[in-house]
């Protein structure tokens, strides 16, 4: 049993009242509590609650509710955070509601869903304030019956002493134990006592979906709320000139027309702001339909950029086959250097082979069914801002130093969102709702369309890489080089798998300037190296003569055992670990016969994950019958939601590497909608996924990404045996609606 | 603007709307039921797919003066009591991720179920191919319509 202080997270167990004025003010359903789905129907509202600290209260009957501090973006953290509390609180979790905490980090750390890092975080203080409150309940009962706190035992929400045969649950103890001070420091279960976490625990949400009650931000609904719809420039490099609202104004249903300024000019842009369109039409209305209308008879005109504009953003109209051909010549020069070991010139030189690749991959807008979207009402002194949003406590900060008022006279409120992968990390529509409320002094809820989600993005960068290896006389790998830009940024990382497994190695990086605005995309960077790299290595191997498998496992065991370098960010036996797990679920030395198959394995987030890939060729097509998974995420919390969830990376990572990819001409992304953006579809899944997990007690690490990257690579290997193609260029298949 | 007397989810409701509005703004604006959800306005993700006299359809391109008297039924009024079939099965397999198109997912295998009570694996990639899930559900929602079909 570890003992822990409670000091770090200090701040957390201050029995706030913020949560009563955050928590209670709000009167939309999304924030009523989610019963657990096993929860018995008469579990009722206990008459009075038990703030024990900021994330859990008990109620007099023994019910408990449990903050969920973080977004909900579908990584199921709200199930799987008050999962963490709950287990070491030691509560039947058939008593446990949930709420979404408010953002308040006074109590919480780092609300925010990005970088798979929620659970990994989120641990240690999670853990505590469970433990914390189960200590303060036992100390309670021992106050209560006079006997040492170290003989008050807990079993699922029942405080016991077993030598007199006293017991109490929770319920009756929580009034007394909300009176105590909070310990110094308290005991955590030792893993193996664990009786949630590692238990499979359904979405608490879930019974609300699928009976379509309100819980997204487009469900928002206030009191004389009106609706907002905006209208940007129709290409990157454009900015509005003039516009003749006079049409749109006298439409059915509409309140105002006007320009909104996202940013003043001397606004200081912080990482989640977007400098893309800062000057947008704003047109508000009664209802979204009415709003739609209105929006078609604006008459703006548009004009480019200026040279030398405010924020740095570069001039000009891009085009697609523009951006291949400057990361081509980009390419075709020496890089700026990331890392070197050896002396690659000279391997290169005495090689017996060189092999060498090129791959690209193009933007990619992250479409989340969800439109942006945002409730703001914005009165003199105070603002409110309610919906889906990655990133709540940055752009609280953003949209109080957009309207000039103090941080604590603006509230972000957190719905569930209706997907994000990186998308919602940028909340300039948070921004625009609240500059749109300020000026027609009304609550307002801002909608883009599906057309201006699309063009309006903070898209998947564009990349491209080149990849050059060199064999000796017997097939060993003797140097390695990549040299992996993008527009605008590389993806490149240098101290990843294979460095640390080759004597000579050579990383290099370049970028492309660009006015297209770009950002985070479910595992940046990894999500483009993964497929390059492993799809080369795959080249490499076939090369050598070697199995795939194999040859990773080969250079893996060098780098665990004699590592080049001291600074490789990757732990090579457990990287070896999922290879050799995925070797053995799938049969790969036993029951490949006959079978069209590809691997690959990655690192990326704190996690490791393989997968092989089985195509079969039915009638002149490639079906994909079978994606095996081996991860490598520490403890597992809630394994079926792991499980959903890298099966959802599987079918979007396929998707992503066969079919989905965005254009541009003279500025203008030439895809708006899902008739020419192409999404995977049911019939183009996997027909089976396979997931396994290693088993050990590491704390956990991240699984909203990880499963994400490799699964491309191997798709890419899979389809070369089965159509003898290898596939370079991301989407393998040209958009066409199939 | 126009008055049109709906028969929704089994009860008759008056909305005072112009002609040319979707069922999907209709719903959602007009008379409160915001399960059934907007993704495209295009009729190419399904999100917004309701039943009309039993058959899927998606309400972002059904204008409400095309009803009439046609029964509509939304994922509010799909059971009684969530407790639809397919509303169960959703629950057993634990499909949602974010959840966003669960409602349209759902409306559109309860019209295939209508047409096909038990349809085969090909069936239901043909008849669900129109709705997309952006966090890659499918072979969940596979099961569960799977699992509906044989209660």
């Amino acid at each position: 049993m570890a003992t822990v202080k409670t000091k770090l997270n200090r701040r957390s167990f201050i029995r706030s009242s913020a949560l009563a004025g955050g928590g209670l003010l709000l009167t939309f359903s999304w924030l009523a509590p989610a019963c657990t789905t096993d929860s018995p129907k008469e579990l009722t509202m206990p008459d009075n609650w038990y703030e024990l600290n900021g994330f859990l209260k008990i109620g007099n009957n023994g019910a408990v509710t449990i903050m969920s501090p973080n977004p909900e973006i579908g990584q199921n953290v709200k199930t799987s955070m008050p999962m963490i509390v709950a287990d070491e609180l030691d509560v039947d979790w058939k008593f446990v509601m949930v709420e979404q905490a408010p953002l308040n980090t006074d109590i919480f750390t780092r609300q925010l869903a990005g970088g798979s890092q929620s659970i990994r975080q989120g641990w240690n203080g999670l853990r505590m304030a469970g433990a914390t409150a189960r200590r303060m309940l036992r100390e309670a009962a021992a106050h209560e019956w006079k006997v040492p706190v170290d003989e008050i035992t807990t079993e699922a929400g029942v405080l016991y002493h077993k030598s007199s045969g006293k017991e109490a649950g929770y319920g009756e103890m929580a009034a007394a134990a909300a009176e105590l001070t909070v310990p110094e420091e308290v005991e955590l279960k030792d893993i193996k006592d664990f009786t949630i976490i590692g238990t499979s625990r359904k979405n608490v949400d879930g019974q609300k979906i699928v009976t379509g009650q309100r819980l997204f931000g487009l469900d928002y609904k206030a009191e004389g709320m009106l609706i907002a719809m905006i209208e940007h420039p129709p290409a990157f490099g454009m900015k509005l000139k003039s516009f003749d609202a006079t049409e749109a104004k006298a439409m059915p249903g509409i309140k105002d027309v006007f320009a909104i300024k996202t940013y003043e000019d001397d606004y200081q842009m912080q990482w989640s702001d977007v400098t893309s369109f800062t000057e947008l039409v704003a047109v508000v209305g009664n209802s979204t339909w009415e709003v739609m209308n209105a929006k078609l008879m604006l008459n703006v005109e548009w004009e480019p950029i200026s040279e030398n504009n405010s924020q740095g953003v570069p001039t000009g109209f891009e085009n697609t086959s523009d951006h291949y051909k400057k990361m081509a010549e980009a390419a075709a020069k020496a890089g700026r250097e990331q890392r070197r070991d050896g002396n690659p010139e000279e391997a290169f030189k005495n090689a017996a082979k060189v092999i060498e690749r090129t791959y690209t991959a193009p933007f990619q807008a992250h479409n989340p069914m969800e439109p942006m979207n945002f409730f703001a009402d914005v009165k003199d002194d105070f603002a409110l801002l309610a919906g889906p949003t990655q990133t709540p406590e940055f752009m609280e900060k953003s949209v109080a130093a957009r309207l000039g008022l103090p941080l604590e006279k603006v509230d972000v409120q957190m719905t569930r969102m209706g997907g994000g992968f990186g998308r919602r990390l940028y909340g300039h529509f948070m921004v625009e709702a609240a500059v749109i409320s300020q000026k027609v002094k009304a609550p307002v809820k801002l909608i883009y369309s599906r057309e201006d989600d699309m063009s309006y993005g903070i898209y998947r960068p564009a990349y491209h890489a080149l990849y050059r290896a060199a064999l000796d006389a017997d097939n060993n790998l003797i140097g390695f080089h990549v040299r992996m830009g993008g527009i605008p940024e590389s993806p490149l990382h240098a101290n990843r798998f294979p460095a640390g497994s080759v004597d000579n190695y050579l990383a290099e990086s370049f970028t492309v300037d660009s006015n297209i605005s770009t950002g985070a995309f479910r595992a940046p960077g990894s999500n483009f190296n993964a497929v390059a790299e492993q799809s080369f290595l795959d080249e490499v191997a076939e090369a050598a003569g070697k199995d795939p498998i194999q040859f990773r496992l080969d250079l893996l065991k060098r780098a665990q055992e004699n590592p080049v370098g001291s600074n490789n960010d990757y732990d090579a036996a457990r990287y070896a670990g999922v290879l050799e797990q995925v070797r053995e679920k799938s049969g790969w030395d036993t029951n490949s016969e006959g079978k069209n198959r590809g691997v690959a394995a990655y690192f990326c987030h704190n996690s490791y994950v393989a997968n092989v890939v089985d195509i079969a060729n039915k009638d002149g097509k490639s079906v994909i019958e079978k994606v095996y998974a081996s991860i490598d995420c520490g403890i597992v919390v809630n394994p079926d939601a792991a499980v959903n969830m890298t099966e959802g990376s599987i079918v979007d990572g396929i998707g992503h590497a066969m079919y989905s990819g965005l254009t541009f001409s003279e500025g203008q992304p030439e895809q708006n909608n899902f008739d020419m953006y192409r999404m995977i579809r049911h019939g183009e899944a996997p027909k089976e996924i396979e997931v396994h997990f290693v088993e050990n007690n590491i704390d956990p690490t991240g699984l909203g990404e990880p499963p994400y990257p490799p699964v491309m690579g191997a798709l890419a290997n899979a389809l070369y045996k089965a159509n003898g193609e290898r596939y370079y260029h991301q989407p393998f298949v040209k958009n066409s609606i199939g | 603007m126009a008055v049109f007397n709906l028969n929704i989810n089994g009860k008759q409701q008056q909305v005072d709307v112009d002609p040319s509005t979707p069922m999907l703004w209709v719903l959602r604006d007009h008379l409160d039921l915001v399960g059934t959800k907007f993704g495209c306005g295009i009729a190419q993700c399904g999100a917004c797919t309701i039943l009309v006299n039993g058959v899927a359809t998606r309400s972002c391109i059904t204008f409400v003066d095309s009803v009439g008297d046609k029964e509509i039924t939304t994922i509010e009024g799909l059971s009684e009591n969530g407790d639809h079939p397919l509303q169960k099965a959703w629950i057993e397999e634990d499909v949602p991720q974010c959840g966003y198109c669960q409602s349209g997912q759902i409306m559109n295998a309860a019209g295939l179920l209508n047409a096909n009570p038990a349809p085969s694996d090909e069936e239901i990639e043909t008849a669900m191919h129109g709705n997309i899930c952006r966090c890659g559900t499918y072979t969940r929602i596979k099961k569960a319509i799977k699992t509906a079909s044989n209660s």
